[in-house]
């Protein structure tokens, strides 16, 4: 009975919205939380629109790892890796602290995404 | 007589309580059945960011954000990651995503496939550069994650499932690795060399030639 029971339990708990993230959500909290801000939810379809990776990727020399990257607000108000675009030229400025800033209190750094994406290692 | 009332009671109340505990778990059984169901019917759509799990329904910005439907349901529709062909929906023109931001900036393309053959049953990979280059730059696989040569790095799904190689894109940010025969895609006889594409300069899969 207990078998089944958390049986049960781990098919619900797996059903649950938990990780219905879009694929390739990268979550940024290295210093957000603890300078009192949300984390940053990064949404790659949403950047993929409309720039190829390339732009991010080699241009700004941002890390293909989630977490590999530095980012501070600094950076970002200098021009450099989000500042890049970020700057109410071609996408709003850092005053926008809400629309970066979105995602729940408590989420550690990391790629989330259905359950295609664990970053590495699906076993 | 009082002990075998006290004994029938007890029975009666054990077995009450073994049916709660089973229609209990019968509920929940069904519970997860129906969330299983559910979740399946819902593929196809995307979470409103609101409940997708990492966005805080309670912050201000959420009401201004894009949502994932709106943008991803007018593109080339896929069954696996974000739910997009997203090769496809650049070819056809449904997106155009900026290539540089510094007009200066060269902007590198290749246009050759490699072929990787295996030891194993499953079919050879062919690896386009065209459609990596359309997005990637040459300096993010190369020399880093691959060699500029071909064969002279040794690809493994073991690695690829851990995230590294081609598992740094794909199963994080490209098609996911429950696609196959999307990479396994050139098919061969047993013991043969895979049949290269029409058009294919055998010689460029030659291992120990360096790339362009």
């Amino acid at each position: 009975m207990g078998g089944v029971l958390a049986l049960a339990f781990l098919c619900l708990a797996g059903y649950t919205p938990l990780a219905a993230a879009e694929y390739a959500d990268v979550v940024i909290n290295r210093q957000s939380e603890r300078n009192g801000m949300r984390p940053v939810i990064f949404p790659h379809w949403f950047h993929r629109i409309r720039f190829r990776c390339k732009v991010c990727h080699a241009e700004l020399g941002f890390k293909m790892k989630a977490g590999g990257n530095p980012i501070t607000m600094t950076d970002i108000i200098d021009g450099r890796y989000c500042g890049a675009c970020h700057n109410n030229d071609i996408a709003w400025a850092p005053e926008r602290c809400e629309l970066c800033h979105s995602g729940k209190p408590g989420l550690p750094t990391g790629i989330y995404g259905g359950h295609e994406t664990s970053g590495p290692g699906r076993w | 007589m009082r002990e075998s009332t006290f004994r029938a009671d007890f029975r009666s109340t054990l077995a009450g309580a073994r049916t709660r505990t089973l229609a209990r778990a019968l509920a929940l059984v069904l519970a997860a059945f129906l969330a299983a169901f559910f979740h399946a019917a819902a593929a196809g759509e995307w979470q409103p960011l609101a409940r997708d799990g990492v966005h805080d329904p309670k912050g201000p910005g959420i009401k201004l954000l894009q949502q994932p439907a709106d943008a991803l349901g007018k593109l080339a529709p896929d069954h696996a990651g974000n739910q997009v062909r997203w090769v496809q929906a650049l070819e056809k023109g449904q997106i155009a995503p900026r290539e540089k931001l510094n007009p200066a900036r060269e902007i590198r393309k290749l246009d050759q496939d490699i072929i990787l053959d295996l030891k194993g049953g499953m079919p050879a990979v062919r690896f386009p550069h065209r459609q990596h280059t359309e997005w990637l730059d040459c300096s993010n696989c190369h020399d880093g994650l691959f060699r500029m040569q071909t064969g002279g790095t040794k690809i493994s799904m073991f690695q690829i499932l851990q995230g590294e190689q081609c598992g740094v894109c794909h199963g994080a940010v490209a098609f996911p690795l429950t696609e196959c025969m999307r990479c396994h895609s050139i098919p061969k006889e047993a013991g043969k060399a895979p049949q290269l594409p029409p058009g294919a300069d055998p010689a460029t899969h030659q291992p120990g030639r360096p790339g362009s």
